[in-house]
């Protein structure tokens, strides 16, 4: 399963990313939503997590635009604080889900492996 | 002299949950790296358990990281702290160049999703003035929020502390945008016009040089 972490921490993708590969994913990583566009253009992800407060591009017109590229990809949003607001067009642009940071990763794995196959 | 103390407490309150809510932001950023790592060394042990051959050199970037998060946890702090207090204070000698450090450090996040770099040119000695602090950050923080979009394609802001023979100056420069009319169609507003009053301070612009000047008297007259 290829996952592609985005991130502007380097540090947060980094672990992640060893802890996920660790668990049996394929994961590729990029510090913005701007790098992560050009990654799905060139190749295919199931899922991508990523952080809502990012530079280069706004969170909610990233998710618009990577799906542009990708109409069946999974995106799951990690952040440190989200609105009600936030979740609710979040969810309307296609999100799968929303989890707030630090998260636990067994959960996160759960999601990943639920958000397979389901289109919101 | 009276005050809009109407605008000028909104105006404070929005600020204070600004930077309250991007410093909690910060926060929660340093903790996801600190679980992850201490996830990853319950990985390891987990493994270890399992009789899998650990190296121990794999602890060390770990550590590394760690310690680097308390680190910038320590210093979110200290700035926390220190504009939390500058609420307290009433007219008091500042240093602009500390000022200017601090918005500029709790603005990070702001200035980052902007994808503007800030190159700061600070007066070598401290450039001391009498004003209260948090409406001095207050007000620092609308001319940066204004001068991030009115800096054009090239996304580099100047950032300029002057001693002058009268006080100081602030000088925010290679703003090319602001030519082109649209960012001083609303600027300055009610709330800076509100905080330059208070402050005694006035802001002009050089069209020619683009840039944006405020002017403060050494000392406060009320």
């Amino acid at each position: 399963m290829k996952v592609l972490l985005v991130d502007d921490e380097k540090d947060f993708l980094d672990t992640m990313a060893e802890r996920m590969q660790a668990r049996g994913l394929e994961v590729s990583t990029a510090t913005s939503a701007l790098d992560a566009l050009k990654m799905v253009e060139k190749g295919y992800y199931d899922t991508i997590i990523m952080d809502l407060m990012m530079p280069g591009l706004e969170g909610m017109e990233a998710i618009k635009a990577l799906k542009h590229k990708q109409r069946g990809l999974q995106i799951i949003l990690q952040t440190g604080y989200v609105t009600g607001e936030e979740v609710m067009k979040a969810h309307s642009l296609g999100a799968v889900d929303i989890v707030e940071k630090p998260a636990d990763i067994d959960m996160l794995m759960e999601i990943i492996k639920g958000a397979r196959g389901k289109e919101v | 002299m009276s005050y809009n103390w109407e605008v000028i407490g909104q105006s404070g309150l929005q600020f204070y949950g600004k930077m309250s809510a991007s410093i909690s932001h910060e926060f929660k950023n340093v903790l996801a790296i600190i679980n992850e790592n201490a996830g990853l060394l319950e990985d390891f042990t987990l493994l270890a358990k399992k009789g899998r051959p650990f190296e121990l050199e794999r602890l060390n970037p770990v550590t590394e990281r760690v310690m680097k998060q308390v680190r910038r946890a320590d210093g979110i702090i200290k700035r926390m702290n220190t504009f939390a207090h500058s609420i307290d204070q009433s007219d008091t000698k500042i240093d602009l160049n500390e000022t200017l450090e601090l918005v500029v450090a709790l603005s990070e996040r702001f200035v980052a999703m902007r994808g503007v770099n800030i190159v700061k040119t600070f007066h070598p000695i401290p450039v001391m003035i009498t004003r209260r602090p948090f409406f001095l950050q207050n007000l620092i923080w609308l001319c940066l929020n204004f001068a991030m979009d009115a800096v054009g394609d090239e996304k580099t802001l100047g950032l300029v502390t002057e001693e002058t023979k009268e006080g100081a100056r602030v000088i925010f420069t290679n703003l090319k945008a602001l030519t082109s009319g649209s960012p001083m169609d609303t600027f300055p507003a009610e709330q800076e016009k509100a905080l330059l009053s208070l402050l005694n301070a006035q802001l002009a612009t050089d069209l020619e040089a683009v840039e944006l000047i405020i002017t403060f008297a050494r000392d406060i007259r009320r």
